[in-house]
């Protein structure tokens, strides 16, 4: 992104509004394809390369996708201040509804009415998880190597209950050597 | 005093840890809330996981209804400092850092290496939701289709779970 020609000059003001935008209307999980249409077709602040570049980034790093973006979008258009107004026009419009629906459900949990439509909507949303990871393994599982690390790691955390923070400082090491340069260009991979 | 702390330190610690994202540490959050601390049962926290699903932006913003439930506003607070003010300032740092690295094929090699992790922790998310979400025929059969027709077409999914929400009122209640 260095080397890119300098972002448009973009007020504090509308990165909190356009972030809030986003917030607030990107329901369902997929805030990804909401970005995207904002950022780079709507506002223009990003070309779709500096988007994937900064997209790249925010999956790799630990952290929820969709604040890495906003402090990293924020960050590119206005440095700190614009990484904070970014982040807090993402959050903000979530987390009081969460916490209102969450003050609501302590008050009727033990309705029959609202048990079951959280039923609904917690198997649903195993449903939309599934339907988020196997698109994503579609497109980022390249070979044998990749399903190896894929179920290792799965089965670690889900089956053997490795701690999360040791499965990730052993399998992320060896996943990262396994694809060292060298390693990598001899293979004949990308 | 302490359950705030406790709340800061369990959530700052899940977010850094939260390579691939949210559903990534769906495994490690349920297991810290729910058997270590205490805080939730399994299906509260699946419960308060479907709340962040019927709100809008990322749904792990739910971390603050189970901070209120331990220690009220106060909680709910520290329960959202913890989730995003230490994974925030390493993303700062860290994404200034690794435009540096642009065309290093060691970047290449972490971001290769750590794609199918990621995968693999969100396949072990989803496995920890659906334990205790799909437990009988209905809510298997709610969570395949959903499955499917996401897979199938582009829809909205914030349409399926509105949907899924109001056949559960309907059918899934007692």
């Amino acid at each position: 992104m260095s080397e890119s020609p300098p972002p448009p000059r973009v007020s504090l003001r509308a990165i909190f509004r356009t972030f809030l935008l986003i917030g607030a209307t990107s329901f369902g999980g997929g805030v990804v394809a909401y970005l995207r249409e904002m950022l780079v077709e709507n506002r223009r602040w990003l070309d779709d390369e500096e988007f994937l570049s900064a997209l790249e980034i925010s999956q790799t790093l630990p952290g929820l996708n969709a604040t890495n973006m906003s402090i990293i979008v924020g960050d590119k258009l206005r440095h700190v201040p614009g990484a904070l107004a970014a982040f807090f026009g993402m959050v903000l419009p979530g987390t009081l509804v969460v916490m209102v629906l969450g003050i609501l459900y302590g008050q009727h949990s033990h309705n029959a009415w609202v048990a079951g439509a959280l039923d609904g909507v917690a198997a649903a949303a195993v449903g939309l998880l599934l339907a988020v990871t196997v698109q994503i393994a579609r497109k980022e599982l390249h070979g044998v190597v990749d399903v190896v690390i894929v179920l290792v790691t799965c089965l670690a955390v889900s089956e053997l209950h490795v701690p999360l923070y040791i499965a990730l400082l052993v399998i992320g090491p060896v996943a990262i050597w396994l694809y060292r340069p060298r390693a990598a260009a001899r293979r004949g991979d990308r | 005093m302490s359950q705030l702390l406790s709340l800061l330190g369990v959530f700052g610690l899940l977010s850094i840890l939260a390579v691939g994202g949210g559903t990534a540490i769906l495994p490690e959050m349920k297991h810290l809330t729910v058997t270590r601390l205490g805080w939730v049962t399994a299906d509260q926290f699946v419960e308060i996981y479907s709340l962040g699903q019927m709100a809008p932006g990322p749904n792990m913003l739910m971390v603050s209804v189970i901070g209120y439930r331990v220690a009220g506003y106060l909680g709910a607070l520290a329960a959202l400092v913890g989730f995003f003010l230490p994974a925030c300032l390493l993303t700062l740092g860290a994404s200034r850092l690794w435009v540096h690295f642009a065309g290093s094929p060691w970047r290449e090699a972490v971001q290769r290496g750590l794609a199918p992790v990621a995968i693999g922790l969100m396949a072990a998310g989803v496995i920890a939701i659906a334990k205790v979400a799909t437990r009988d025929a209905a809510t298997i059969a709610l969570a395949a289709v959903v499955t499917v027709i996401l897979l199938w077409r582009h829809i909205n999914p914030a349409l399926l779970i509105l949907a899924a929400g109001v056949l559960g009122l309907l059918v899934l209640r007692g």
